[in-house]
């Protein structure tokens, strides 16, 4: 373990914790425009975040320890999802301890926290979008552990850093199976962050709502680092997607130089993302829940597919 | 008699299985004293089952060591022979029964169906014949010791024996066991080679050919797969579970399915001398149908013990899953991968072991505390059984396969492999190699979908009865039980570079290559080939989580406060909220339901808007059972219809039957 390896880990975690809000507020801030609303700053996302965090916490008379902690499982699992993304160098310690599986794993466990957590006040709102979680959730995963596989099949390797490294210096050669991965992720990343057309995150209704049911009762510190999760979340998928789609700029072992030169780069890398991810949420329409599973079900055949046409043309 | 210091395992071994003998003759002396069953015969049993754990580590490594006892039939002893596999398989099973003995200290009471002292004479009769099971070494005394195992079992499932609906169910237990044990006993026909020596060294011996050493496979498939619960032979998983008693359930789903995923390997690579690549692909359509047929079942399901249940055929399901790969590897003699696969069944093997057993007795205490078995009437337990809940916590998310717990671990293995797999020698396989994984994918993400169903239905939430306020806690005997098992399923997915060195010697015998070298080589982190293609950390992964838990709370707590404030729930306002409101477990398996709406035979009533007392009752029933289990019945129904035409009850007609007879073999028979 190199002192510039624990230097590229902690900026990248530092990296994440900072950039997270501030990219769903650029998100936030495009999608205003684009509607012709007055967009809120770009710092929004902090100062909800320190007020909530000022906030007595009110939690329910019967909430288990399960709801109290679960807030901070599912931070501490986004956490080290950001801290794997291999979004600044390849040079990470911590990147040995969980490849692309344990990473699908790792959204695993923070959804089976938050939705048990959700459950456990035991009101109507929170089993309904427990359940919705993990319907969503069943059917996402194995879309992006096949998005993943058709990566890790073009490198040979399920490790992410080996991943972005193959990717990163491969010729620009067309792959066809990464094309359809690249709608199935687009897809999955839309369900998985809570986005039009699968759910919005700006409403509370109930016929259409699952990431608000699901943290309905949370309020003041839990509250914002669930939200706070919910946008590292947001910044892990984009990274993974950058880091699957357009791996270049991001630094390797031994080149503190281009660790200088990666931050710039992938904060231009995110900021095209969240236009066109705004962009995305405007033109589509939301999804009545019960067209949510076919949906999410193109994906993962799209998925498959991509990994059959590798399997055919590419090797 | 040899001194004491000369003893090998084996020995060491069948004196604990005397031991479990033992202490079931002394439950039937002491029929009625339910205070000795309980305090002192299971709590022994336990520490025999712990003691066989420890016994079955160390021999692992110790080589083939054979014994001939002087049993059985006049010219026909037993033999009994312990390797590899049968030490690993002893592991699983002891490890497994010494929690669940545990727990069965504080289970059983008394004036319920079996008497108390007879219940331990089953019990122990039924651990010691699965550790027999995996010892035996010629086919006499394998087909004993595995019909003493059905015989036991059913005789436990039993227990309740006043309730007609057990009765049937241990029926249907029975049936399925013995269909299944012809087709074992027909492939050791087929085995011995029409030598009349029906040892398994004899067999080892014998070079079949491709015809008979499939139809060989076939019959071990059928056979052992009857006992695992394979589709279509699951039918009686689902009703034999939930009919036993709590800590019987345990033991039949964590540790006798495995014996006959042991009887699978032992044919498979033992017996037979090769392995032909299709067999593999039988096996993996087979064992891929089972898992997604059995988790779509368990998300549907509103007996939480049926769920496991079905939850237990999707484990089968992987297992098998698991070993068609091994086989199809095998075949094409890629001995590393086959072991790489074979290391993920045997993993999962364990895991399941434990996590299945956890969950099992973790019902049985929510069932002593409550009386219910229906998910509809349980809820928010966590706050009156605590240890339980939590313990159980445990359980479910090593179930659901999420690190780091063990189950992740096999599954990450399994999906190892099929990444690792550098092109088989077919197209055609090299194509189904991305739709497996897909599968098993699908699978696993289910699996967690019935998990998060299973606990958040039971313990979470607000109780759906008033009696569940009342509800006790499980006592010491049943939290040390389950401790154990919580400490087994932590360890598992703490430590697989341990664990896989404790398979490599099974899948150096069985596929001639191992894990153990390459893992052993990198420490902490779980590497089946190389860092660059493939690692996996648990202790890092869950330091790095724990870490960042207990960061954010320090620094929450030293930049904000920690001002804590409880009230009513808030559900946007809404203030009338009843237990009532919360979803059911009918509720929450309903998108699955219609998702998947061909696997199940639904029958719904729903009420119309004008109904003055609305009712909605749906029913989910098998396909299966409808389509091939029924229509077999109605067949042989009518079969001895016809043959009880003959039975006329009167005398003359009888003799007019001995008449044509007699005539009828004078003229066959010419002397």
């Amino acid at each position: 373990m190199s002192l510039l390896g624990l230097t590229s880990q902690l900026l990248e975690i530092m990296a994440a914790l900072l950039l997270a809000p501030l990219l769903t507020g650029w998100v936030n801030q495009c999608r205003a425009w684009l509607q012709n609303r007055s967009a809120p700053g770009l710092l929004q996302p902090y100062r909800v975040l320190h007020k909530l965090f000022h906030k007595d916490s009110v939690v329910a008379e019967r909430a288990s320890p399960l709801f109290l902690g679960a807030p901070y499982i599912v931070f501490g699992c986004m956490v080290l999802a950001c801290a794997i993304v291999p979004t600044l160098s390849t040079d990470l310690p911590l990147a040995p301890a969980a490849d692309a599986i344990a990473l699908v794993g790792l959204f695993a466990l923070a959804r089976v926290f938050i939705s048990l957590a959700a459950m456990d006040v035991g009101t109507s709102f929170g089993t309904l979008g427990a359940r919705r979680e993990m319907l969503v959730g069943f059917l996402a995963e194995p879309a992006l552990l096949m998005v993943l596989f058709s990566a890790s099949m073009i490198s040979k390797s399920t490790s992410l850093t080996t991943i972005v490294e193959t990717l990163g210096h491969r010729e620009l050669a067309i792959h066809p199976s990464l094309a359809f991965a690249g709608v199935a992720f687009t897809i999955v990343s839309l369900a998985e962050n809570a986005r039009i057309p699968v759910d919005n995150p700006a409403t509370h209704l109930e016929l259409t709502m699952i990431h608000e049911a699901l943290i309905l009762e949370y309020s003041g510190r839990h509250l914002a680092l669930v939200e706070w999760a919910a946008s590292l979340k947001l910044f892990a998928y984009s990274c993974i997607g950058l880091a699957l789609f357009f791996p270049w700029g991001v630094a390797e072992a031994h080149a503190p130089l281009e660790l200088l030169l990666a931050l710039p780069v992938l904060v231009l890398k995110l900021a095209i993302g969240g236009v066109l991810l705004a962009l995305l949420e405007t033109v589509s329409a939301k999804m009545r829940i019960f067209r949510v599973p076919e949906f999410l079900a193109t994906a993962f055949l799209l998925a498959v597919i991509g990994l059959l046409v590798h399997i055919l043309l590419e090797v | 008699m040899t001194a004491i210091s000369s003893w090998i395992h084996l020995d060491w071994m069948l004196l604990v299985v005397a031991g479990w003998l033992l202490i079931g003759i002394v439950g039937v002396i002491a029929l009625r004293r339910f205070e000795l069953v309980a305090s002192v015969l299971f709590p022994a049993g336990g520490l025999l089952g712990a003691a066989l754990f420890g016994v079955a580590a160390s021999a692992l490594f110790a080589g083939p060591q054979v014994a001939v006892l002087a049993l059985g039939l006049p010219g026909l002893p037993f033999h009994l022979r312990l390797d590899s596999l049968s030490a690993f398989f002893l592991m699983v099973i002891a490890g497994a029964a010494a929690g669940v003995s545990a727990f069965a200290t504080g289970y059983f009471r008394k004036g319920e169906g079996t008497p108390p002292g007879l219940l331990c004479l089953e019990y122990h009769v039924f651990l010691a014949s699965m550790a027999l099971v995996v010892l035996a070494d010629d086919a006499y005394f394998f087909m004993v010791t595995w019909e003493t195992m059905a015989l036991s079992s059913f005789f436990l499932v039993i227990a309740n024996h006043r309730i007609p609906e057990i009765r049937r169910a241990g029926y249907l237990y029975l049936l399925v066991a013995h269909i299944g044990a012809i087709g074992i006993l027909l492939c050791f026909g087929v085995l011995q080679a029409d030598t009349g020596d029906y040892t398994f060294a004899n067999m080892r011996a014998q070079q079949l050919a491709p015809f008979w050493a499939s139809t060989a496979f076939l019959l071990a498939l059928f056979g052992f797969g009857a006992k695992a619960g394979v589709v279509p032979l699951h039918v009686w998983l689902p009703e034999a579970h939930p009919a036993a008693p709590s800590p019987v359930s345990a033991l039949m789903s964590g540790v006798m399915l495995k014996t006959a995923v042991y009887g699978v390997l032992r044919v498979c690579f033992d017996l037979l001398h090769v392995q032909l690549w299709w067999w593999g692909v039988v096996m993996l359509a087979v064992g891929l149908a089972t898992a997604l047929f059995g988790v779509v079942f368990a998300a549907a399901q509103v007996d939480m013990k049926r769920l496991l249940a079905y939850s237990s055929i999707e484990n089968i399901g992987l297992l098998f899953a698991g070993i068609g790969l091994a086989v199809l590897f095998s075949a094409y003699g890629m001995h590393p991968l086959a072991a790489l696969a074979l290391t993920a069944a045997l993993y999962h093997v364990a895991s399941h072991a434990f996590f299945k057993s956890l969950l099992f007795i973790g019902t049985g205490a929510v069932l002593h505390a409550t009386g219910e078995r229906s998910l509809g009437k349980l809820g928010g337990l966590v706050r009156t059984m605590p240890w339980v809940a939590w313990m159980t916590l445990v359980g479910v998310l090593a179930s659901a396969g999420l690190p780091p717990l063990g189950g992740f671990v096999a599954e990450w293995l399994l999906l190892q492999s099929f990444l690792l797999t550098p092109g088989l020698p077919s197209s055609f396989l090299n194509m189904l190699i991305p739709i497996v994984a897909a599968l098993i994918a699908l699978v696993a993400a289910l699996s967690g979908y019935v998990m998060v169903k299973f606990f958040g239905v039971i313990f979470l939430g607000q109780p759906r009865e008033h009696k569940l306020l009342e509800a006790h806690d499980a006592g010491t005997a049943e939290r040390v039980g389950m401790l154990w098992l919580v400490a087994g399923c932590v360890a598992l997915g703490l430590l697989p570079t341990l664990f896989i060195g404790l398979i490599d010697p099974v899948t150096k015998q069985l596929v001639a290559a191992g894990l153990g070298s390459t893992v052993a080589a990198s420490g902490w982190l779980l590497v089946p080939a190389s860092v660059e293609r493939a690692s996996y950390g648990p202790v890092l992964f869950l330091l790095g989580v724990a870490t960042s838990f207990a960061l954010t709370y320090l620094l929450v707590r030293r930049f904000y406060h920690g001002r804590l404030r409880r009230s009513a729930p808030w559900d946007c306002g809404f203030q009338w909220q009843t237990a009532r409101m919360q979803d059911t477990a009918e509720g929450f398996g309903q998108p699955i339901r219609q998702i998947f709406e061909p696997f199940f035979r639904m029958q719904r009533e729903l009420p119309s808007p004008f109904d003055e007392q609305p009712r909605y009752r749906v029913s989910v029933g098998d396909h299966v059972w409808h389509r091939i289990y029924l229509p077999i019945g109605a067949a042989v129904e009518y079969a001895s219809k016809l043959i009880g035409l003959l039975q006329r009850g009167r005398i003359g007609t009888y003799l007019l039957y001995s008449f044509v007879t007699l005539i009828a073999v004078l003229l066959v028979v010419r002397p």
